[in-house]
């Protein structure tokens, strides 16, 4: 009987030391999720390359670039990157159809950077389901943040509330005897902002006299701008994509109308927007920017800049530097290039998840000086800083610190 | 004679005969087959593939009994694709109705807007007709974002809808179904509904008058046809159909938004009606499968380009088969009898 016992307990003693040995190594060893192996790291995107949102086609075509220096330079930890990007045409069908595809056929390790907000919501809930990372969205709705509802959802941009806090704090400091007229945009981005707006006045709300919208299918915005200078408005909030924001710089001009300008960050290009509307017309303009804008004449010996533009020389010879969003691809990639790096050898779903919502203090090349990358467990909105600025003579002009809108945790 | 009238009296689209309209059994039969087996051995991504083919292809079909049965133009139909795609999901998200449940209610309300837009609609034809279906399918994912809907469609944010589950009773008898695959034969099983009604419509003396004002619209007043009731009548069933694909749609993209319905999925039905053959019914899964995965195929071939590959390939086949695959299917006819006879 001893005899039995003691070769049992041998048996089970070098079974579990065995075991421990095993999982001990295991842990040392590299772990992967579909999608990851010791030369490979698969990621997959959608993006419109076709359809009525073509033009942020480009931001697909920057981040592939920028994935193909990455490999040149020798991958991430000895692994190539392999992005796997197909149009969806900005249709949320057309999203669900490719996503699907990019995980259940091309086997991604995980979605990064797909763009806009009817397409993202579509695949929300498939990717939270199958529990597969949809990282870095490109849209700035609020909704996609949500670690509690969606904890494999991150977005990258600052939300379109965050922006309308940040000018509601500015006003009410500036003019707190203020009124407000806020002209949007009719769909997610002006609904959004809106809200921003509203929140971030508090109690304060009744500061807004007037609210008008427009559909972007309208030729002509005036009769809007006619319609909020008489509501005696001394503050104007207009958010608005490039073509309307250049209709009401233009118009609020002429009608010799001279309140608080706010244009919002999407309606803010120098080239796409100021131009057009008329240099002289857009003095004193506010915005607010996260980005620095690559033909601006100040980034000229900035480090960052200096090696955007030369990625853009060798690997995207395709790309307008004036374009914000060839600088907007850029910046998410290089994002997405730092979480891979923290996540080493541990190339599991979770992981990735957990090593983008564990990013600290990271700059992108792209964004301005004093905005951060900062997330953590309970705060999935990356960039949550916006600085202040004012158009003078040709170009933007940055100035006070970031502001932070905490909208995350 | 005016020559405006001679215009609208003219057949708009070329006679196709009754018995042309449908399958043979045996070919019919092939099909189905194929359409059940297949999934069976694919993945689940290929089978929401095949299950959007399939819900295209109800669309398309619709359009064909309008287009190739009674000679009216639309480029409309995503209006009440959208109609028929938000009558579904507000049902299951607001009233908590099942999902199969939806889908009469969503032909329904769309057969109701179909006849009602086929009254003023009378009084056009051709290219006109053509132009005011076109405001329709502009207007619709307005009309979708307005304040006063907002607390039924979500406004701009659109509707995020719970896919269904395969019955209980299936995982009792043991067979274990996923969602995909349970939905892929869902809506086969009503795509096989609604052609066999349709062949039957067009078989029917309702399909005979809708022909006879195809062909010739005052030969077939003379002959005791209610021309206005007919033609609204086609508009009636056309939208009716495309509302149930469109709340088939809502159920397998598992989401509906404004955005979603413009023009460009009215003009992809369109194109689905040229290249699966203007009034050939079996054509709709030819020119579904067209839309649905060509594409695709362009954008492999070129990502920056896929429009421009896309233009072309379209091209190549409406020069080739200028019918459609209508013109194919008779070839492949005339091959088989001819190997039969040696």
């Amino acid at each position: 009987m001893n005899c039995r016992n003691f070769l049992r307990t041998a048996a089970l003693s070098s079974a579990a030391f065995a075991f421990l040995a095993f999982s001990t190594s295991a842990n040392a060893q590299k772990k992967y999720d579909t999608g990851a192996s010791d030369t490979e790291i698969k990621i997959g995107n959608i993006i419109p390359y076709s359809g009525p949102a073509s033009a942020y086609g480009i931001i697909g075509k920057m981040e592939e670039a920028y994935f193909k220096m990455i490999n040149d330079q020798g991958g991430i930890n000895g692994r190539k990157i392999t992005f796997v990007s197909y149009d969806d045409a900005y249709s949320p069908a057309k999203a669900v159809e490719q996503t699907r595809k990019l995980v259940e056929s091309d086997e991604v390790l995980f979605v990064f950077g797909p763009l806009g907000t009817p397409s993202n919501t579509a695949i929300l809930k498939y990717l939270n389901a199958k529990k597969v990372p949809q990282l870095f969205v490109a849209t700035g709705a609020t909704k996609f943040g949500e670690y509690k509802t969606s904890p494999w959802t991150m977005g990258w941009q600052p939300a379109y509330q965050s922006e309308g806090r940040i000018f509601a704090q500015y006003a009410m400091t500036e003019k707190p005897n203020g009124k407000i007229a806020v002209f949007y945009q009719n769909d997610d981005l002006g609904k959004d902002m809106l809200k921003g707006l509203k929140d971030g006045l508090g109690e304060k709300a009744s500061m807004i006299v007037a609210e008008d919208s427009y559909e972007v299918s309208e030729p002509t915005i005036d009769s809007h701008i006619v319609k909020m200078k008489a509501s005696g408005a001394d503050i104007f909030v207009s958010i608005s994509t490039p073509k309307f924001a250049a209709q009401a710089i233009k118009k609020v001009a002429e009608i010799g109308w001279k309140p608080m300008f706010f244009q919002s960050n999407v309606g803010s290009s120098v080239g796409a927007v100021m131009r057009p509307a008329g240099i002289d017309n857009a003095q004193g303009v506010l915005s607010l920017a996260y980005a620095k804008d690559a033909i601006d004449p100040q980034w000229k010996d900035d480090e960052g800049m200096k090696k955007y533009l030369d990625f853009l020389a060798k690997y995207a010879p395709f790309a307008n530097p004036a374009e914000s969003s060839a600088a907007y691809g850029y910046g998410q990639a290089q994002t997405v290039v730092q979480v891979l790096k923290q996540a080493g050898d541990d190339l599991t779903r979770a992981n990735i998840m957990k090593q983008a919502a564990s990013l600290k203090d990271f700059a992108p090349d792209t964004l301005l000086p004093g905005v951060k990358i900062n997330t953590s467990a309970t705060d999935f909105y990356p960039i949550e800083q916006l600085r202040m600025m004012r158009f003078t003579g040709e170009k933007w002009d940055v100035f006070g610190p970031p502001i932070d809108s905490k909208l995350g945790g | 004679m005016s020559t405006v009238q001679d215009v609208s009296t003219a057949p708009v689209v070329a006679a196709v005969p009754k018995k042309a309209m449908a399958l043979g059994p045996l070919a019919s039969l092939i099909i189905l087959a194929l359409l059940i087996v297949t999934p069976l051995f694919v993945k689940n991504f290929i089978i929401f593939q095949m299950t959007m083919w399939l819900i295209y292809a109800i669309a398309v079909l619709a359009l064909n009994i309008l287009t190739g049965a009674s000679g009216q133009f639309s480029l409309g139909q995503s209006a009440f694709y959208a109609l028929g795609a938000y009558t579904s999901a507000i049902l299951m998200e607001h009233v908590g109705v099942n999902y199969a449940l939806t889908l009469p209610v969503a032909g329904l309300v769309c057969f109701i807007a179909g006849f009602l837009f086929g009254l003023p609609a009378l009084r056009l034809s051709g290219i006109y007709l053509a132009l005011a279906t076109f405001a329709l399918a502009v207007a619709m994912p307005q009309l979708l974002k307005l304040g006063v809907f907002e607390h039924w469609t979500g406004g701009v944010q659109g509707l995020v809808v719970t896919k269904p589950d395969a019955p209980e009773i299936l995982a009792s008898l043991g067979l274990k179904v996923s969602q995909d695959m349970w939905l892929y034969f869902f809506t086969l099983a009503v795509t096989i509904l609604i052609y066999i009604f349709s062949v039957n419509l067009l078989k029917s003396r309702s399909g005979r008058a809708m022909m006879a004002i195809r062909d010739n619209e005052i030969a077939a007043s003379a002959m005791g046809v209610d021309v206005s009731l007919y033609k609204t009548l086609a508009f009636g069933v056309s939208a009716g159909i495309t509302g149930v694909a469109g709340g088939l749609g809502a159920i397998a993209v598992q989401f509906v938004a404004p955005d979603g319905y413009t023009i460009q999925l009215a003009i992809a039905l369109f194109l689905g009606v040229v290249v699966g053959g203007v009034g050939w019914l079996p054509g709709s899964l030819a020119g579904a499968a067209f839309i649905v995965f060509v594409p695709n195929i362009a954008e492999h071939i070129s990502k920056g380009l896929s429009g421009a590959v896309f233009g072309v390939i379209l091209i190549i086949i409406i020069f080739l088969l200028p019918n459609g695959a209508r013109q194919l299917a008779y070839l492949a006819q005339g091959l088989i009898g001819k190997l039969r006879k040696h």
